[in-house]
């Protein structure tokens, strides 16, 4: 196996260590620096950074957590990920975090901020609101003064002034790592069968425990090692993957779902860290034009409303531009918004005739026949139709 | 125990509360029929109905119509009619009792629900609002407004926080003035808020009155009969007349040593929102054991104002603004429902807690078994935790919950005769 096949084996390991070594690492080498997790969806990482802290996205605990203590506490009907969250708290898988944000994506999430203050005093938990009503010209205004907020209890907690040259330097690294992100994409929605979905999750969500810095290097590299990367094509369909934005699949899942005939050509998994569809202006005040960068050149996203350019037109953008024969829905179990969401993506997907199937998964999943049948009947489906 | 009693407030109000409702039905009816007066569907929790008023524009409730349709017994339908479009079993019967009602042309009276001239969705707190108001905007083809209101992540509202609502709260005015084709009436808008805030302080006040031993009202159970007026009525005479009324009618009962029982056992606080496809049954297990609820989270979902919060019209938008950032259930944060149960149990001087997970509403519900670990461990409450639903009779299991209240009650008359021997 070469060096660079290795790098998916260990980005691998790296996502599924639940006592983040490679945090831990970080901190042995900054000891007077912080670490600050954020739940999913998204984060203004860039402020973390220019903090002088590591921000490290959380994404629960996977198919390596047994729930002991968290079950008490948020009982029936709750995602995973909620769950699993709130039992590596309980038992210290988190001592290495300084602080945990969380923000306006759905209420269990919301709720777990709460939660989580209470039974951990001694971490700063903090909720950012995202506005929800992107159309009014206060939004901007409100996020950026959200921004000043954060940038008062990260200095309170960190002890360090966050400078404007700082936050620019974060904003061009980030830049960077989503322009590097955007080209594992379209490398692989263009030659899907010299890169696997599941290879690229590995690499883009193992930028969660590194700085950035050392994220963009192992991009570039595995960029620059895909284009000698050589294969022949199978005889897949082309798929695009929705609603898996916050909870995670299990690994195993996707790459069941690409051996069972299926190139995934784009996907939302982790979607935080390609938040944006273009660059955050590196000019003028640096808070405004990361607050205007979410208001007006986000994704779309099942937890980011904006009225002006609904979320379905982004999907079917998303199916026509990646060349998609179909749709598949990833959903977490009990996960409200993406479900609301599919209401609204079928009925746009079957004016389209794109054919769709929805999966549902959660964390700690480990049969896969069902979900294999049915992937491999909906690929026949389409294969001979 | 004895046989299983029913116990209701039937005063002249409760009359009074059903001759309001219809009165609303009849006249989004007419506004159906003949296109005035405007409408636009608002959200309960945390709204700005003063500023429709202010338009002559009349709200419309889909939580209302969901809840009505489920007391009746009537929201499985719907529900079964949303879940064939593709909604999960999963997403919230509310939503899914409101579309389906859509879909069917099913309305709670038989009468007809105008097509809204605005979707005004009110975030406040509740993710559910701004999907529900969305769908209801792509169903009906009516405009959308969300009013995005940030949620109290602090221990108050900031002031950038205030801004930001009233900034929007005047960009509504704007978009109000173009769908109702009608100037902003300043005046007819401070007057709303002046009703609002009477009606505040005379709600608060029928609170206080469960303060009494015996209580002369279920905090939960009657208080949900006066919700329709207060949602509705807010901010209008007629509301201030319907709580003026209510609250004589309670101060005359306490006068006369009235209580909802001949003798009050237990003294509760219920948490979370009822089981409404079993309303009745559900009341009734607490009546068997004559324990009267003395404060409930649910009847603040309107507005929190029992502990002083009022709408001022010396500052109107501001004052709204205030409202719908923290003088609701739905917009504060978990540990400040906390708070609002600990004063509770301290100040109407509870027995114990009830907890009602609802399937549907994880704003209410995500972390109750945190909420219970916090009461029982830090406050010392007896809680009882129970789970069903709201809006979706499938989730209600009558002989195991009638189980679990008649043992918590068990357990708590005799941790009371115990405390009494010692």
């Amino acid at each position: 196996m070469s060096i660079f096949e290795r790098s998916f084996e260990q980005c691998q390991e790296l996502i599924a260590d639940l006592s983040f070594k490679r945090v831990h690492r970080w901190k042995d080498q900054h000891p007077d620096s912080r670490v600050i997790g954020y739940f999913p969806v998204y984060a203004p990482v860039e402020i973390i950074h220019a903090a002088g802290m590591l921000p490290v996205g959380l994404s629960g605990g996977g198919d390596r957590m047994d729930i002991q203590y968290a079950d008490a506490r948020f009982g029936s009907f709750i995602c995973s990920i909620v769950k699993t969250t709130m039992e590596m708290g309980m038992r210290e898988h988190l001592k290495i975090f300084d602080g945990i944000l969380f923000s306006s994506i759905c209420d269990s999430a919301r709720n777990l901020c709460f939660v989580m203050k209470r039974n951990f005093p001694d971490l700063y938990v903090d909720f950012l609101h995202l506005p929800h009503n992107p159309s009014s010209a206060a939004s901007v205004d409100f996020l950026t003064s959200e921004y000043h907020r954060l940038i008062k209890e990260l200095e309170r907690i960190g002890g360090k002034p966050i400078t404007e040259a700082g936050l620019l330097q974060a904003i061009s690294l980030y830049n960077r790592n989503r322009q590097l992100i955007r080209s594992l994409y379209t490398f692989r929605a263009q030659k899907p069968h010299l890169l696997r979905a599941w290879e690229s999750y590995v690499l883009i969500r193992a930028g969660h425990f590194m700085a950035v810095e050392e994220h963009n290097s192992l991009l570039e590299e595995s960029l620059e090692q895909l284009s000698r990367r050589s294969g022949k094509p199978r005889d897949s369909i082309r798929v695009v993957v929705e609603g898996a934005f916050c909870e995670q699949p299990p690994l195993d899942l996707i790459k069941l779902v690409e051996d069972a005939g299926c190139y995934l050509v784009d996907d939302d998994f982790v979607i935080g860290r390609s938040w944006f569809v273009e660059d955050v202006a590196v000019i003028g005040d640096p808070l405004h034009a990361l607050a205007d960068s979410y208001i007006n050149r986000a994704v779309y996203s099942s937890v980011r409303h904006d009225f002006r350019a609904p979320r379905w037109e982004g999907l079917a953008d998303k199916v026509k531009r990646s060349r998609a024969d179909a749709v598949l829905f990833l959903i977490a179990k009990f996960c409200e918004p993406a479900y609301f969401d599919y209401v609204l993506f079928k009925k746009k997907l079957e004016e389209l005739s794109v054919p769709h199937l929805l999966l549902e998964f959660e964390e700690k999943q480990f049969t896969f026949d069902r979900v294999r049948t049915e992937v491999e009947t909906f690929v026949e489906s389409l294969v001979f139709d | 125990m004895g046989e299983a009693k029913h116990t209701e407030y039937r005063g002249s109000v409760h009359q009074r509360q059903k001759e309001l409702m219809l009165k609303w039905y009849e006249r989004l009816n007419e506004a159906a029929e003949t296109g005035t007066p405007p409408t636009a569907s608002l959200m309960i929790s945390g709204n700005c109905v003063e500023l429709l008023e202010a338009f002559g524009a009349v709200p419309i409730y889909p939580e209302v119509n969901a809840l009505q349709l489920a007391i009746r017994h009537q929201s499985l339908e719907p529900i079964l009619a949303a879940e064939e479009i593709g909604y999960a079993p999963d997403n919230c019967a509310y939503v899914k009792a409101d579309i389906g009602c859509y879909l069917k042309g099913i309305t709670p009276t038989g009468g007809k629900l105008p097509k809204p001239d605005l979707v005004l969705c009110n975030f406040v707190g509740c993710n559910t609002y701004v999907k529900w108001f969305e769908h209801t905007a792509v169903l009906t083809g009516s405009k959308l407004y969300v009013l995005d209101v940030p949620f109290l992540r602090e221990e108050d509202p900031s002031q950038a926080d205030i801004d930001y609502v009233v900034r929007q709260l005047k960009e509504l005015v704007v978009l109000l003035e173009q769908i109702t084709r009608k100037k902003f009436d300043y005046d007819r808008f401070v007057k709303a808020v002046r009703y609002s805030a009477q009606v505040e302080d005379l709600w608060s006040q029928i609170k206080h009155l469960a303060r009494r031993s015996p209580s002369p009202f279920d905090a939960y159970f009657d208080a949900i009969t006066l919700m329709g007026p207060l949602y509705v009525y807010r901010a209008t005479p007629e509301g201030v007349e319907f709580f003026r009324a209510a609250l004589e009618e309670m101060q005359a009962k306490v006068a006369n040593g009235q209580g909802v029982y001949d003798q009050e056992k237990f003294r509760l606080v219920i948490e979370g929102p009822p089981p409404y496809p079993y309303f009745r049954t559900f009341r009734d297990m607490f009546a068997k054991w004559k324990a009267c609820t003395v404060a409930s989270t649910y009847s603040t979902v309107g507005g929190l104002w029992e502990f002083g919060a009022r709408h001022d019209p010396d500052h109107p938008f501001e004052s709204v603004a205030l409202h719908m950032l923290s003088q609701n259930v739905t917009n504060r944060n978990y540990l400040q429902r906390y708070e609002q149960i600990r004063r509770y149990i301290e100040e109407w001087n509870a027995d114990g807690l009830i907890i009602h997970f609802v399937k549907s509403c994880r704003l209410f519900s995500a972390g109750q078994g945190d909420m219970r670990d916090y009461v029982t461990k830090k406050l010392g409450i007896p809680t009882l935790y129970i789970e069903s639903d709201l809006e979706d009779p499938r989730y209600f299991a009558e002989a195991q919950t009638r189980n679990r209240v008649d043992a918590f009650f068990e357990a708590l008359e005799h941790s009371k005769l115990t405390a009494t021997a010692v």
